[in-house]
């Protein structure tokens, strides 16, 4: 081989050992990353695995909003219309929270089958209204 | 021509018609948006009184026996104004039942604005807790559903309705 | 009347950009001079009309027109009148116009400032720029028309999305679609040089300043729109490795590796199929950027309604652009010669691992965005991946690029050698390693706080003690580094009387930012505190020495809505520091819940309150967020000097003084075997 040609060689063998090493971190870091999702009826069918992060998702049940005096607890239930399941939050919720929103939470099921939220999303929606009624909410904050 | 050659030609082409498909794959699917679990089943129970006569209740039972649209409205939702000529032509040209839903309102704002933009429903009921609303299913104004004489949910649309909405998704369902 | 006019002037650019993308391309295979030269005045004219088209929805807006659904849909009668101005820019039909807008500009732009061009090429790249305003006039007109009526006109709009209402997103937008466009640039002039078949590095330099003046804006947009989230969101990140901001970083990271390629394809003429590679993708990334937030495929805290419609739209764009443009590249590609040689330890070789790094980092981010689809698509079910994937794997990816990066500038270009690299950075390699862990040492016995604890095991607890070093080591190294270059540069410049490079100035610059936001990034992620608490009148909390004191809240109404304001006082050590507000809004069109963050910004600290939500009826008890940030300004600072580097590079005066580069002639090539 002519020194230009081993050059070449090497350079491509070294940009190949770089581009594989970073693929297969890749690869493993998407593994160990991948949160599933599962809706209500899936829970409730027990398919979703405990101890591990996955998302669930549906709309939170009107009244199910429940909060706990002395500390940032909230539980509340989601449904999917089929199925309902109970989802414990500790912190605070995001703006667009609210109940008949549809939500995503980010968490992990406990060995008693409660869903433990780290994180909780809700989505705008700009093609149509937010299900507030603009003049409820005028009354409502008028009321000290 | 060499084999790097080709690669270089062709790899990024291909690279771009697999990401292409995959995009393709991917429209008109949102994954924020559960699949309505209603369609096809018994729509749910409800009672509740009507716009006009508040002391008059509905219930779910009453309504049977006729194919029917519920139009989910409310005066506090600027597409429902957009939609409502669309709604008063389903009423009065093409012979359609809807039954409005009036939610989230309260009766002065509804009325005075049926009175503005016109009435083209059958029969209002007025949910203003907005619990009928919930199970329902509905996330926001407008939203649209198509009930059969039994009972039964056949399809739904979430948003403004539209001749082109209402021909992908009612049209073949209807009833003469 | 005025939103018919604006109708009619997007209608009428929609045909200018016609004939500015058919006749020169025309004329160019002719050879009809003519028609080649259409391309320029048919560019002014459709840019005129587009900014005119612009005007109109802004008048719209201002008179508060509500039968334009769109102004109807986007605004109030309360929206105060800065806010009706950024309105027009302020959902999805007025930002494709912006979109549009920023796009006339810079083809204006190239047509004024590249007159000294040879006319057929100038024609080709005018004919690529008004093939792409096609492309957006016709997706606005077809499927999302700003002037679309509604009569009778509604009484009242349903107001601006309230995140919107912010002075950030007031400068946000259009300066990330200066850049996100702007790299349209540098993609007609590669598939110009592609169409001409004359594909050296005579096209490379022609396209540098644009380039590097669109990567600034796209470095400032992406800023910009990480501060803006920062304080508007109401979450205090920075970044969230969301569908959207990877939608801008994307076209980021392949223009941070086009501008790199080109430096070596312009001097050197190797790398030639890179550049043009490089070209070609990072426009097709902003428009898979524009696809991703359009189309609703991926879901995003940002993003737009979906619209299928929309997205098959945009898609058949791409496949158009980025399809055309890269199977015009595959035919080509048989005529390219890879170009100046070079050895192992060679500037070239530096470089072109910079361009290995990012564009694998492109893929990475790619790949991880596209996931949920790809994953839908194979039927692996709803997955999607957390943020950490991308926080593991841009910091894998960024060690070599921090530890090659100085090195960069140093080199020599074709044949240098690893001995003279080592000799030139082994004192300051030596320097950032005791530096670093000095300044860690000191920041330690200041603040024995310093590192927030998240780890219980051993491993975890050493990681996180060795991470802060680490990353003070990576800043040190480029800063140093790169100050001891521009010493060095400065003296022998001065020396031999030389006037000192712009481009090479900016790159110290852009570099030295980049040490800059690795400080921020280093401690904002080793040393934030996050605390969510309930807090009632009257009590205190401390974070990091400082004392929160929630003194109350009050309700006061602003113009389109109603807040609770809260009162926090800040003491340390007994001193007062600041008083913050934050507020909660309740937005009374659209009945939008929005939490106004109160900042107490330093150099050192920022201190960030939030109001969550009343716990009791009687509003005396909330849930409060409190954070302490440390450096986080200087993430922001960081992309801040980055972009002044791509600003000072742009300016080049050997780009500016085209007369004379024309008549000297391009660089020849130099043919080493």
């Amino acid at each position: 081989m002519t020194p230009t040609r081993k050059r070449r060689v090497y350079m491509i063998l070294i940009i190949i050992m770089g581009v594989t090493t970073a693929v297969s971190l890749m690869l493993a870091a998407m593994n160990k990353n991948m949160e599933f999702f599962y809706d209500p009826s899936q829970v409730a069918a027990g398919e979703a695995p405990v101890d591990q992060l996955i998302r669930v998702g549906g709309m939170v049940v009107e009244g199910s909003i429940v909060r706990t005096s002395n500390t940032l607890l909230t539980q509340f239930d989601v449904t999917d219309n089929a199925h309902s399941m109970t989802v414990s939050y500790t912190g605070i919720l995001p703006d667009l929270f609210r109940e008949g929103q549809g939500i995503i939470a980010k968490g992990k099921m406990n060995d008693t089958g409660q869903f433990i939220a780290a994180e909780v999303l809700a989505k705008h929606d700009e093609t149509y209204m937010p299900p507030e009624v603009a003049s409820a909410m005028k009354n409502k904050a008028a009321q000290p | 021509m060499s084999l790097s050659r080709w690669l270089v030609a062709g790899l990024p082409i291909v690279g771009f018609i697999g990401l292409a498909l995959v995009l393709m794959s991917g429209i008109g699917k949102d994954p924020s948006i559960l699949p309505s679990m209603l369609i096809g089943k018994q729509a749910p129970e409800f009672e509740l009184p009507l716009l006009y006569e508040p002391e008059q209740i509905v219930s779910k039972q009453d309504l049977l026996g006729q194919q029917y649209f519920i139009n989910v409205w409310g005066s506090w939702c600027p597409t429902c104004q957009y939609e409502h000529p669309f709604i008063e032509q389903m009423s009065n040209e093409m012979n359609l039942t809807v039954v409005g839903l009036n939610w989230k309102d309260t009766r002065d704002e509804a009325t005075r604005w049926l009175k503005q933009f016109g009435n083209p429903y059958e029969t209002i009921l007025f949910d203003d807790i907005g619990t009928t609303g919930i199970d329902f299913g509905v996330a926001a104004a407008p939203e649209t559903f198509l009930i059969s004489a039994d009972g039964t949910v056949l399809a739904k649309y979430a948003g403004q309705l539209t001749p082109e909405v209402f021909d992908t998704t009612f049209a073949d369902m209807l009833t003469p | 009347m005025i939103p018919e006019l604006g109708q009619l002037a997007l209608i009428l650019a929609l045909l200018l950009a016609g004939m500015q993308c058919v006749l020169p391309l025309i004329g160019a295979v002719t050879g009809n001079m003519t028609w080649v030269r259409v391309g320029r005045p048919t560019a002014y004219a459709s840019g005129l009309f587009v900014l005119l088209g612009f005007i109109a929805l802004t008048i719209s807006f201002v008179q508060q027109d509500f039968s334009v659904v769109y102004v109807a849909t986007n605004s109030n009668s309360l929206l105060p009148l800065h806010y009706r101005f950024t309105a027009v820019w302020g959902g999805h039909e007025g930002s494709l116009l912006l979109w549009t807008l920023v796009l006339s500009m810079w083809t204006v732009a190239v047509a004024l400032f590249s007159r000294n061009l040879p006319e057929i090429f100038l024609g080709r790249v005018m004919a690529v720029m008004g093939l792409i305003s096609i492309g957006f006039l016709s997706f606005m007109l077809f499927t999302s028309n700003p002037f679309q009526r509604h009569l009778p006109g509604l009484p009242e709009g349903n107001d601006l999305n309230p995140l919107l209402q912010d002075i950030g997103m007031i400068v946000h937008p259009p300066l990330l679609y200066m850049g996100y466009v702007g790299l349209a640039v540098a993609f007609a002039f590669a598939v110009a040089a592609l169409m001409e078949g004359r594909m050296d590095s005579r096209w490379v330099k022609w396209s540098r300043p644009w380039t590097n003046l669109a990567w600034a804006f796209l470095t400032i947009g992406i800023t910009l729109g990480s501060w803006w989230a920062y304080y508007e969101l109401g979450w205090g990140g920075w970044w969230f490795w969301d569908p959207v901001e990877n939608g801008s970083f994307m076209p980021w990271l392949a223009a941070t590796a086009l501008i790199h390629s080109q430096a070596v394809t312009e001097k050197r003429g190797a790398f030639k199929n890179w550049t043009i590679l490089l070209s070609l993708s990072a426009f097709s990334l902003s428009l898979l950027g524009t696809f991703l937030v359009r189309s609703g495929v991926i879901t995003s805290v940002h993003a737009f309604a979906s619209d299928p419609e929309r997205g098959i739209f945009i898609l058949a764009f791409l496949g158009v652009i980025s399809g055309g443009s890269l199977a015009l590249f595959a035919i080509r590609s048989a005529k390219l010669n890879s170009g100046g040689t070079f050895t192992l330890a060679s500037r070239e070789t530096l470089l072109l691992s910079n361009n290995l790094i990012f564009s694998v980092t492109t893929v990475m981010v790619l790949l991880g965005t596209l996931f949920p689809l790809i994953a839908e698509a194979f039927n692996w079910g709803k997955v999607s991946l957390g943020p950490p994937y991308f926080g593991f794997m841009f910091f894998i990816m960024m060690i070599p690029a921090i530890a090659l990066m100085p090195l960069g500038p140093f080199s020599h270009w074709k044949q240098d050698n690893a001995r003279r690299w080592f000799d030139n950075s082994i004192w300051i390699m030596l320097l950032t390693l005791v530096g670093a862990a000095a300044i860690y040492a000191a920041m330690m016995s200041f603040s024995p706080e310093l590192i927030v604890w998240t780890s219980d095991d051993f491993l975890g607890k050493a990681w996180q003690f060795l991470k802060p070093w680490l990353g003070m080591v990576g800043a040190l190294w480029v800063m140093l580094m790169t100050l001891k270059w521009t010493i060095d540069y400065v003296r022998k410049a001065r020396a031999r009387n030389a006037p000192l490079s712009r481009g090479l100035l900016g790159m110290a610059t852009a570099h030295f930012g980049v040490g800059v936001f690795l400080i921020g990034v280093t401690m904002v992620i080793s040393s934030s505190t996050e605390k969510d608490i309930r807090m009632a009148d009257g009590e205190s909390f401390d974070v990091k020495g400082y004392l929160f004191t929630f003194v109350g809240t009050d309700r006061y109404q602003g113009p389109n809505y109603l807040a609770d304001r809260g009162h926090f006082e800040i003491t340390y050590d007994g001193d007062y520091v600041s008083s913050l507000y934050p507020e909660k809004r309740s937005y009374l069109s659209g009945g939008d819940i929005m939490t106004e963050a109160a900042v107490d910004a330093g150099a050192f600290r920022d201190l960030f309150v939030s109001l969550g939500e009343p716990l009791t009826d009687d509003r005396d008890v909330w849930s409060v967020r409190i954070y302490h940030k440390p450096f986080i300004r200087w993430i922001w600072l960081g992309g801040l000097i980055i972009m002044l580097g791509g600003i000072l590079a742009a300016t080049d005066r050997r780009y500016l003084s085209r007369r004379t580069e024309e008549t000297s002639k391009t660089v020849p090539e130099r043919a080493v075997t």
